[in-house]
């Protein structure tokens, strides 16, 4: 008899927490209407940054193509005249890309980045093909700071030999078996 | 001859009424659902298509019409596709015993508003509603898919267990009325409706009749969650369309029957008949939403424990109070 009149409780309250809902004020936000600012670090539409003074942070290390699970990355390298490695092309098939960041997570250099950027339909699906000039943007995005050639011990025009952070000279092969 | 022909055409135009209400009340029925559940669920439900939604029927029957409409492999081509107008021809069926108003009378002639007024009306919704099962067996077995026989055998085996509680829940009630028929029953209840007499009798009803429209807590059958969508795993476009069709006139049906067994059917003071006989179908219909909104799924045994052991004893003890009371 006590479990009975538990049902019958537990029902009754089941009912009424339906009914309370009746009486509320939906809760959905209603979208083409509404778009909600999603965080910073959500994953959509893929970019290419710049570094703080201006030049293109990726270096074609390949890292991304790699590590893509559905390959829809691909570029070929190219070496500037003061050593900087960059991209002589850049591609990414959005059609194929499955936003899962690898990517962004396997980039060296912060260079390649996934936005917030969420509406990204097309009805042609030949124009999901982005190429470096689509991608590549004139801000940092979630990394305002880096720049790889500060830190990597490669002579460019950023930095020569022992002028790079947290780097000594160069230290001389001969004085160094004296 | 002439009033041969007369009487056809009245009955022509009573069915072409009835057909066109119940089709439309389907319709609607499926967005006053999907509406109403929504606001159980602080959503807002379909509000695109149309003011309010209301043009959403009308875009899910274009979208039915307009679907590739498949046989599986394997499939047992015949039954597959008389199964779904077994079940939406039977749902239409029970209909025409329920009385929509008082008698009229045209050219001096008497006329009832009601398809076919029938001495054993009661017994012909029964028949319909167990002939009902037939396409849930036929199109789950049919399909020849797992999900859609064991969609088939568990609706087989609640339909028949609950059709048992639904009938004997009503033998009370045609003890009061002292006949089958559904215009007799409304007659009867002119002083008061059978409600107040009889409560015990209306709570059965309306749990066998949820059991017997296979609506959620008792969904077994389709268990989307186990069984895909059990007995029509397999269908798409309007043979899809018609399991619906036929699942939500079963609503309105069996709404329309709590209506004229225990609510008064069609009477009521001001307004029209027919009115009144909608204003209480849509209150029945709102409360087995609201159970859909509220209760879970029930697992199998506790289908049939209530079944069996609970809505059957009470209906037995219910009718032997009833013959006591009208022996006293």
């Amino acid at each position: 008899m006590e479990s009975a009149w538990d049902a019958v409780k537990a029902l009754a309250s089941g009912f009424a927490a339906t009914f309370m809902h009746l009486l509320r004020k939906p809760i959905t936000e209603e979208y083409p209407e509404f778009k909600r600012q999603l965080p910073a670090r959500s994953r959509a539409r893929i970019i290419l940054t710049r570094d703080p003074d201006g030049g293109e942070r990726c270096v074609a290390c390949y890292l991304c193509s790699a590590v893509c699970p559905v390959n829809c990355i691909s570029m070929e390298a190219a070496e500037r005249a003061d050593g900087r490695r960059y991209a002589a092309w850049f591609r990414i098939n959005f059609g194929r890309c499955i936003y899962c960041g690898l990517c962004e997570e396997a980039c060296p250099t912060a260079a390649i980045q996934l936005t917030p950027d969420y509406e990204f339909c097309k009805k042609n699906i030949l124009e999901f093909v982005y190429e470096k000039e689509d991608l590549l943007v004139d801000h940092q995005g979630k990394d305002p700071d880096y720049n790889f050639y500060k830190y990597a011990g490669v002579s460019t025009s950023v930095a020569d030999k022992g002028e790079h952070i947290n780097e000594e000279d160069p230290v001389s092969i001969r004085s160094n078996l004296t | 001859m002439l009033i041969w022909l007369a009487g056809f055409v009245i009955l022509m135009v009573k069915l072409v009424a009835v057909l066109l209400l119940l089709v439309i009340g389907a319709a609607y029925l499926v967005w006053l659902e999907r509406k109403f559940l929504a606001r159980l669920q602080i959503r807002y439900g379909p509000n695109r298509a149309g003011k309010y939604g209301l043009l959403q029927p009308l875009a899910d029957v274009v979208k039915m019409l307009t679907k590739e409409d498949t046989v599986p492999q394997g499939a047992d081509s015949l039954f597959f596709k008389l199964a779904p107008a077994v079940v939406a021809g039977t749902a239409f069926m029970m209909f025409a015993v329920v009385p929509l108003g008082s008698d009229f009378t045209l050219f001096g002639k008497r006329v009832p508003m009601v398809v076919a007024d029938l001495n054993i009306g009661l017994l012909f919704v029964f028949a319909m509603s167990s002939l009902g099962v037939y396409g849930v067996a036929i199109g789950g077995w049919a399909s020849n898919s797992k999900y859609s026989l064991l969609g088939g055998i568990r609706g087989a085996a609640q339909m028949i267990s609950y059709e048992l509680a639904l009938g004997l829940s009503l033998v009370p009630i045609v003890m009061l009325a002292q006949s089958f028929s559904l215009v007799d029953i409304v007659t009867a209840q002119e002083s008061y409706p059978f409600i107040l007499v009889q409560p015990l009798a209306f709570m059965i009803f309306v749990v066998s009749a949820m059991a017997e429209s296979k609506r959620i807590p008792f969904d077994l059958p389709e268990a989307e969650n186990e069984l895909n969508a059990g007995f029509h795993t397999e269908y798409s476009g309007m043979r899809f369309g018609l399991f619906f069709l036929g699942e939500y006139v079963n609503m309105i049906v069996l709404g329309a029957i709590v209506a004229v067994l225990f609510l008064g059917g069609w009477r009521g003071p001001l307004l029209p008949p027919t009115v009144w006989l909608i204003l209480k179908i849509v209150p029945v219909a709102l409360f087995m939403i609201w159970v859909r909104g509220t209760l879970p799924r029930l697992r199998y045994d506790q289908l049939m424990t209530l079944g069996w052991k609970v809505l059957v004893p009470a209906a037995l003890v219910n009718i032997v109070l009833t013959a006591a009371v009208g022996l006293l």
